[in-house]
């Protein structure tokens, strides 16, 4: 396993490892460096389960490490398209998956033309990032070009435009995890008293929700579109029935096991085993 | 193990890992277990939260 921090989540895998008998073999990010010219499959090990929490530095080993034979979960095309939210948004546009409408803009002005389309209010995301960082509610055209001329001043990155309708939806959304062709839990992520952002990352209540059909084929479709492997993914209960909003490439289940009662990093290591066999 | 910021004593689980992150009781400040040895290991601060961090 490959780490840069060790959070709650892997300890839970190291401790299920241990109960499994499995050799798990811990690896921090920090402490490594790779010669370009050198085999490491025996360093590796069978398979590599990704847990760094930065996606930059996730994205750079893993690509590493696939280029030498190694198998990684996730693996790097996963993680390029379930990481950024433009390139999982086609996928699953292409793929008929539900989604809330979006748009794509490089400009303030351009931005503002999408908005004047898409109708207020509306939601600016970075295309990369996660725990809900530098997601905007843009209520009206004048706060849209207040939050677009901060995003002006900031690294390039953040002037990629996703600009999304803010669904009508309950003060809460789904989040469902998918271990390989399994979705294994599912979640209601509660908004916070006064925030309106569900992720528990920001305060978000969670409570068991038992996975349906519906949910559950729409997950593993969603989940298909990213590749293979572990993924989160989001919804929201819209008017017209569920729609995806996000898909996560290394999951955090630590509030979903004690509600859920399902052991997830066990799960997610019994994958491993089953992909190694 | 002193809290670099307060002084306070922060627990250190037994099965500590490398990397895994600690809180001292007393201020709240974290702290990331750096080095661990046999029996022995140091404390930095530790990054909250990085631009690029997530799921």
């Amino acid at each position: 396993m490959l780490y840069d921090v060790v959070r709650t989540e892997e300890k839970m895998l190291a401790k299920a490892a241990d109960r499994k008998n499995i050799d798990l073999n811990m690896i921090c990010s920090k402490d490594l460096y790779l010669d370009l010219h050198k085999d490491y499959q025996e360093k590796f090990g069978d398979i590599v389960l990704q847990r760094c929490v930065s996606y930059f530095r996730s994205i750079h080993i893993t690509a590493f490490l696939e280029s030498k034979g190694v198998k990684v979960v996730n693996g790097l095309h996963e993680a390029f398209t379930a990481g950024n939210k433009l390139n999982s948004t086609l996928k699953m546009v292409n793929a008929g998956i539900p989604v809330p409408k979006t748009y794509l803009a490089f400009t303030q002005e351009s931005s503002l033309k999408a908005l004047e389309e898409l109708g207020y209010p509306a939601v600016l995301k970075p295309t990369m990032g996660s725990w809900g960082r530098l997601i905007a509610l843009m209520n009206d055209s004048e706060s849209a070009e207040s939050i677009l001329e901060d995003r002006e001043h900031m690294f390039p990155i953040y002037q990629n435009y996703y600009i999304q309708e803010k669904v009508k939806r309950p003060p809460r959304d789904i989040r469902a995890f998918v271990i390989g062709d399994k979705v294994v839990a599912a979640i209601y992520r509660i908004s916070a008293e006064g925030v309106w952002k569900t992720n528990t990352a920001r305060g978000g209540k969670a409570e068991n929700y038992p996975v349906t059909n519906e949910l559950e084929d729409l997950c593993l479709r969603a989940a298909t579109a990213m590749g293979e492997g572990l993924f989160g993914v989001d919804l929201m209960e819209s008017p017209d029935g569920l729609l995806v909003h996000e898909v996560n490439n290394t999951i955090e289940f630590r509030n979903t096991v004690p509600i859920t009662g399902v052991d997830i990093p066990s799960l997610m290591l019994d994958y491993l085993i089953d992909l190694k066999h | 193990m002193k809290c670099l910021e307060c002084e306070g004593e922060i627990p250190i689980p037994e099965d500590v890992i490398k990397g895994e992150i600690v809180t001292c009781p007393d201020c709240g400040v974290s702290f990331e277990v750096h080095k661990i040895s046999k029996d022995s290991f140091e404390l930095r601060p530790a990054q909250v939260e990085g631009e690029d961090w997530g799921e």
